[in-house]
């Protein structure tokens, strides 16, 4: 099984006729997503390589049955497109849009927890989720995952995202789902959330997690996998050698003061009794042996 | 991107947040000119983006101008925590009663804005979030609920805010949560926040740190560009639109993407080296990018080795190899490079660079012997062997 989507999600892609959403919508169509739909204001009736595209949201929810939506629209529009898709009922919202103002993030989270409690939002700032050989939303490779399991992966940076899976694809170890939550102050999905999910899933024995500097969601993770979590989970941070307060990149990557080090963070997680590893090679590695002994 | 107090207390100001009379000096004469115009006593402070100023001397009371020449003389040039001090404030000296402060940020957790107000202001504020954090209270602002003025009243009476200040700092935490909104701020605090003996509450210190990604609905913030402290090498960097961070060490880092950067700097930590910067390329890494980021680390002194770490996922390998190679042939680089092009095409690209490998191109197939391998060439133990492994 798979967290989130499987081979029957039917997506919507909003901004389809943009050139980003175009090129990674037309990748996930060709992976054997179900993309059914694309959604752009005043292009309704045209179509790209086939995906018929609507104005609104709600038309390509009405003519097609969408489940989950892909937002790829640049930053000033991205809220709004966040908002009409789950005004539309959509129940899965990726959004891989870059360098959305954190005060917008904040207002979007909080219509989102109080108006439309159906919806989950995955990212901004995110590479997507990918369930091998099932359903690619986002902008991951699909070449470097493996179907069947039983590993899931959840991350919150997207190149770490791929050396994850690609440690593990290459020694023959498939991925459930692979999650990744974005490196943005307000992640609409949290470590969290994709734990909790994947502590569900049969098929899901054990978890790769992929943290950073900055916040306290790692921290979370670990109370989380210590109260609640019965799998094993293998857990790397990057950023242990970041300097204080500089944004390593993603806006949600920086140490102030004595919080977010990823040295506190390494901390509470193996307090929790994850495996953690010192850099992503040592982490895929420890995660193939857990999954050789799990037979 | 952080403001000095002086800009930062113009921020403020732009909300009606009360500040002392005040004006920029970046000589002794301006101070004392300034000095003139703003009233005696003034406070000459020093503007650097750095905690603990007072303590380092660069706070000082002038009476008069003979002290203002003293300080400022002074406390021009001075070396603050490695900030150098190239810029004063010259405030009209305000008396003061008490001391509180008062501040906004994103509890990320909770995905609500915090308002945080202390009756304990004027010192080290982690300081006292460690040592008696009741006597900071903390409140969870619903970005749909906005702030208003009998909350904001409930909140400094919560904090123990003196009677005759509460009237005044409810207004200036009201004021201070539409800067830090409206404003696009990430952080906003006054430190400290002062009441003054005949009654009045005013900010004598500004700490805001803005929103870059929000900066395209801010045309004022342009008077705000190119005042940082950023070094050379970023300052370089920003013009060619490049994600990058100077640091000290002797290994230049190259990544696509800001989490196999930062681990890139890990792993050379690892292994025994230090990186001279943080700099990620994102997704596209073609040739013009990767030029511009070779001419970067290439003005980097200290720089002894170049380690390029990409990921093929949708860029492929082979793709980056010919870019390496384009990039190549337009800047003269003074450094080796240990390259490792790992993901989608990786074999392919190891074949194209494979024609080209030297001792300056030297490629590793994962990211731990690539770092080690760079780490050993920037301490010299690599010097005069024959390179061009692939």
């Amino acid at each position: 099984m798979s967290i989130f989507v499987d081979e029957n999600t039917l997506v919507a892609v909003q901004g389809l006729t943009g050139s980003q959403g175009r090129f990674h919508g037309l990748r996930n169509k060709a992976y054997g997503t179900k993309v059914v739909a694309g959604v752009t204001p005043g292009k309704a009736g045209t179509d790209v390589e086939g995906i018929p595209v609507y104005d609104t949201v709600q038309e390509a929810v009405d003519a097609q049955g969408v489940d989950a939506t892909f937002v790829a629209v640049p930053p000033r529009a991205a809220p709004a497109a966040i908002l009409e898709a789950a005004e539309a009922g959509v129940a899965l919202v990726v959004c891989i849009t870059e360098h959305i103002p954190a005060k917008d993030e904040a207002y979007v989270a909080a219509r989102l927890q109080r108006d439309f409690p159906g919806t989950r939002l995955l990212g901004p700032n995110c590479p997507g989720l990918i369930s091998p050989g099932k359903c690619n939303i986002g902008i991951t490779s699909g070449d470097i995952a493996l179907p069947g399991g039983p590993v899931g992966i959840v991350s919150r940076s997207g190149t770490l995202t791929y050396q994850a899976l690609h440690e593990l694809s290459q020694q023959g170890v498939g991925q459930t789902t692979c999650v990744g939550i974005g490196g943005d102050p307000v992640p609409g999905t949290t470590f969290v959330d994709v734990l909790e999910a994947f502590e569900a899933d049969p098929e899901t024995l054990a978890v790769m997690m992929i943290g950073e500097i900055g916040g306290e969601a790692e921290e979370l993770a670990a109370e989380f996998i210590k109260t609640k979590m019965t799998k094993p989970v293998v857990a790397y941070i990057a950023g242990q050698t970041a300097p204080e307060g500089r944004k390593m990149g993603h806006a949600g990557a920086i140490v102030s003061g004595s919080k977010g080090t990823a040295i506190a963070k390494m901390e509470a997680l193996s307090a929790a009794g994850v495996t953690v590893a010192k850099n992503p090679t040592e982490a895929g590695e420890l995660m193939v042996e857990i999954v050789r002994s799990l037979g | 991107m952080d403001l000095f107090e002086y800009q930062g207390k113009q921020y403020f100001a732009r909300y009606g947040i009360a500040i002392s009379p005040g004006e920029v000096a970046v000589t002794v004469d301006e101070a004392v000119a300034a000095a003139n115009r703003v009233g005696y006593p003034v406070v000459v402070k020093a503007q650097v983006q750095v905690g603990g100023r007072g303590k380092a001397g660069g706070v000082k009371l002038a009476a008069d101008r003979a002290e203002v020449e003293l300080h400022a003389g002074n406390i021009l040039g001075l070396d603050i925590k490695g900030h150098v001090v190239k810029r004063l404030w010259i405030e009209h000296a305000t008396d003061i009663s008490k001391e509180y402060y008062a501040g906004f940020t994103l509890d990320r957790a909770a995905r609500l804005y915090l308002a945080m107000v202390s009756a304990r202001g004027g010192v080290d504020i982690e300081q006292v979030a460690e040592e008696d954090p009741g006597a900071i209270v903390r409140r969870h602002i619903n970005p749909l609920d906005g702030l208003a003025l009998a909350e904001a009243r409930s909140i400094v009476e919560e904090a123990g805010l003196d009677a005759e200040a509460l009237d005044g700092a409810a207004q200036v935490l009201v004021d201070l949560y539409r800067c830090y909104v409206e404003g696009d701020a990430d952080l906003v605090e006054i430190n400290p926040l002062v009441l003054t003996p005949d009654g009045r509450v005013h900010a004598l210190d500004a700490k805001v740190s803005l929103d870059d990604d929000a900066a395209y609905r801010h045309p004022e913030w342009e008077e705000f560009e190119g005042t940082g402290e950023i070094d050379e090498r970023e300052r370089l960097a920003k013009k060619k639109g490049l994600n990058y961070i100077g640091l000290d060490g002797s290994v230049g880092i190259i990544a696509n993407g800001a989490g196999l950067a930062m681990s890139t700097l890990d792993v050379v930590n690892q292994v025994g080296g230090s990186a001279a910067n943080f700099l990620d390329i994102g997704g596209g890494a073609n040739a013009d990018v990767m030029a511009n980021a070779l001419e970067v680390i290439n003005t980097d002194q200290n720089v002894r080795v170049i380690l390029v770490n990409i990921f093929g996922g949708i860029v492929r390998c082979d793709e980056v190899a010919r870019g390496i190679l384009a990039a190549l042939d337009r800047v003269s680089l003074s450094s080796p490079i240990v390259l490792r092009l790992d993901g989608t095409n990786a074999v392919l690209a190891r074949e194209i660079l494979a024609e080209r490998a030297s001792d300056q191109i030297i490629n590793e197939p994962t990211m731990l012997a690539a770092a080690r391998r760079a780490v050993e060439v920037a301490s010299g133990e690599a010097a005069g062997s024959a390179g061009g492994r692939s």
